[in-house]
């Protein structure tokens, strides 16, 4: 049965598909979101040391439930493995109103100029499809500028030198110091680096009528408890529900866009909340399901024209699946460095995004977000035993005691790192599932050994009476920041979107998510991701008018 | 002559606080035998010093109540592994591991680990987790790994009870 026709279905209520449905019920369309997860509120996961986004092995409070969702994850050597939502090889991103930005810790980054361009500054090293984007900075800007003003947020990124020219500064101020700040601060200083106050999508000050953070620990992860962190579902949803022109259906998995003969879609089929599949008519179609699960439907949409999905005329969709390396420096100290005052991570550096000596990119540099106990269980010197006396002894010395400083090290995509459809496997509504396989190029790995050792510096700078770093391997990347599946270019051989997102050769869908970027920033991605949705739903509203 | 187990102490215990939620007497995974040697083990992963250790403040109460949830698709493993446990504890010192003495068993232990990899690695994982991790989950008990790591054990601050889903709009 056909429900009654509307302007435009937008797949997946995350950062990108909340942005996409307030500015078209806005602008006077009709729009139905459509969300496989739920509403969810800090009353789902109880500031659960155990189970939250973080740290999921007791569940992923955030969806998508482990009983109905498998993947299929091939490692390096070949093994097929069938992973829940809980495992880390998922790759999980969160499935509810909002998705990652209910739980992130909220980091609100600008790209720079230069990441837009990583091809033509650096060259691409072997084997990748390392490529510029076909938007530059300045396409962005003022889109930046209306997420960062609409949605809130607070810092102070005037004292980094490196970042991108604005035209307009935040619109709060940040938040005070906590302890590592006031360690490190000086300490960078002294190493004649510009550290600076972490941009983020978070109350310092009330705004938009809700209050500040108040400092906890439980942050990223973890739903904020006062609503301080700013996320499509306390903002830009909400406000598209108001105008009356948007309804929100959640528990509703989508299964198949529908074209008709000519390569124009004209419907979106979906399992509503009672797993009856149902059939929603509609003039255009935004799909922002994140990078993993944007592909899949893409693949699952076979038509005439698309026999091998939408958009995968060139065996494009679903490739280049990239996140960040993340490398993590940890040190030591003789005196109290925790303070209990939340979210921990409050400075950072770009002094090393760009300009690394025989290196393409780098990372921004900050501080780690408080530490759980059971996350600090993690982070033992390499040649202090993982269990015993002499184990316990360390959590007791340092736990107070420690700071790490991480980056999102911008990695070189690679065409065999993919999400596709596993021939096997189905989920329970019986639409078969992602499949990764492929794995992280070398030269990712090199930058992130030589980040790394700034951020060891810096603590050893700071008094870190001990330093260590672990860098990730060669291993898949994805996860929360999972960008990459569904190019954006000029040339339809080598993406499956144009500059407006539009899907080259399907005249009426759009890609609003992470899966558009053509590399992936030395940065935390959601403030690009709701930016360009900004932009993908100006260029919607202005093709309409036209 | 064994002394009366922690078990059938708080057996009585449950017993005598009946109406309370479900405590660390009635197992609902694990068999007595499986709940001794298990504990024996996360006595030597997180020992006793001058704070209270694993098994002592219920990890064995944590994996259990975890094999009966999100865990059940563990219980196999734990199972088997158990089983080797104690056989590898017989066979090295003629003994069931929880009545040997420290050094001995930590030789098992040890061993374990060498022999038996993965089951080793996710017993120090679920053993840390109900150390280290929420009370809620029936280790931690009091809050005991927080006092040690001088964390404050239960802030009040933002503590808000709610539940969207009983208020649907609001």
């Amino acid at each position: 049965m056909a429900l009654a026709p509307v302007d435009a279905v937008v797949i997946g209520a995350g950062a990108g598909g909340g942005v996409i449905a307030k500015e078209l019920a806005c602008a006077g369309l009709r729009v139905v979101l459509l969300e496989r997860g739920r509403w969810v509120t800090a009353w789902d996961d109880h500031k659960d040391d155990l189970r939250n986004q973080r740290t999921s092995v007791l569940g992923a409070p955030f969806g998508p439930d482990d009983e109905r969702n498998p993947r299929v994850a091939v490692d390096r050597r070949g093994r097929e493995l069938v992973v829940l939502p809980s495992d880390g090889a998922y790759s999980n991103n969160a499935a509810c109103v909002g998705s990652g930005t209910v739980s992130y810790g909220a980091m609100a980054w600008r790209y720079m100029a230069q990441d837009f361009r990583m091809k033509s500054i650096y060259g691409c090293p072997p084997g990748s499809t390392l490529d510029d984007w076909p938007i530059t900075y300045d396409d962005l800007e003022p889109f930046y500028e209306k997420a960062e003003w609409e949605m809130g947020v607070s810092g102070d990124v005037a004292p980094d030198p490196f970042h991108a020219p604005r035209r307009r500064g935040l619109p709060m101020p940040p938040l005070p110091p906590n302890r590592e700040y006031e360690i490190l601060k000086p300490a960078a200083l002294r190493k004649g680096w510009h550290p600076f106050d972490i941009p983020m999508l978070r109350n310092s000050v009330p705004y938009n009528g809700r209050g500040p953070c108040m400092r906890c620990r439980w942050c990223v992860g973890f739903a904020c408890e006062v609503n301080a962190k700013n996320g499509t579902q306390n903002t830009v949803i909400p406000t598209a529900l108001a105008t009356g022109l948007c309804e929100l259906r959640t528990d509703a998995m989508a299964k198949e866009i529908v074209l008709d003969a000519r390569g124009h879609a004209t419907a979106v089929t979906y399992y509503d909340a009672d797993d009856r599949p149902q059939t929603q008519p509609a003039r255009l179609v935004v799909v922002s399901a994140g990078a993993i699960e944007t592909a899949r439907l893409l693949l699952n949409s076979k038509s005439r024209l698309h026999p091998h999905g939408l958009g995968n005329r060139y065996d494009w969709v679903g490739r280049n699946l990239q996140g960040h390396a993340y490398p993590r420096a940890v040190g030591l100290f003789d005196f109290d460095t925790y303070d209990d005052v939340g979210p921990g991570a409050s400075i950072a550096i770009c002094d090393f995004n760009h300009g690394n000596p025989g290196l393409r990119g780098g990372a921004m540099l900050a501080n780690e977000f408080i530490r759980l106990p059971i996350q600090f269980t993690g982070m033992t010197p390499p040649d202090t035993p993982r269990w015993g006396r002499a184990n316990k002894d360390y959590m007791r010395q340092f736990y107070r005691r420690s700071i790490a400083v991480m980056g999102p090290v911008q990695e070189m995509p690679l065409f065999e790192a993919r999400a596709e459809l596993d021939p096997r496997i189905k989920d329970f509504w019986g639409i078969p599932v992602a499949r990764l396989s492929g794995g992280r190029h070398p030269h990712s790995v090199e930058v992130a050994r030589a980040v790394v050792q700034k951020a060891a510096e810096w603590l050893q700078e700071a008094g870190a009476i001990r330093t260590w770093t672990n860098v990730p391997g060669l291993d898949l990347s994805g996860g929360q920041h999972q960008a990459g599946t569904c190019r954006m270019g000029n040339d339809p051989k080598t993406s499956v979107v144009d500059r407006n997102c539009r899907i080259h050769e399907a005249d009426n869908i759009y890609i609003a998510d992470a899966s558009v970027h053509v590399t992936n920033g030395g940065f935390n991605p959601a403030l690009t991701i709701l930016a360009n949705a900004y932009r993908v739903a100006a260029a919607i509203v202005k093709e309409r008018h036209a | 002559m064994r002394k009366p187990s922690r078990r059938s102490f708080l057996a009585g215990a449950v017993l005598a606080t009946a109406g309370c939620r479900q405590d660390a007497g009635a197992r609902l995974a694990l068999t007595g035998d499986e709940t001794r040697t298990l504990n024996a083990i996360c006595d030597q992963l997180i020992p006793a010093d001058q704070d209270p250790g694993a098994a002592a403040t219920g990890a064995v109460v944590f994996i259990d109540r975890q094999l009966a949830g999100p865990y059940r698709r563990y219980r196999r493993a734990y199972r088997e592994g158990l089983v080797r446990t104690a056989a590898l504890s017989s066979k090295m010192f003629g003994k069931p591991l929880d009545q040997l003495a420290g050094e001995q068993r930590l030789a098992v232990v040890e061993r374990i680990e060498e022999d038996a990899r993965p089951f080793f690695e996710m017993v120090l994982a679920h053993t840390m987790q109900g150390f280290y991790g929420s009370p809620r989950h029936g280790g931690n008990r009091d809050y005991a790994s927080w006092r040690m790591l001088r964390v404050p054990a239960s802030p009040v601050r933002g503590r808000i009870q709610y539940d969207l889903r009983q208020g649907k709009g609001s």
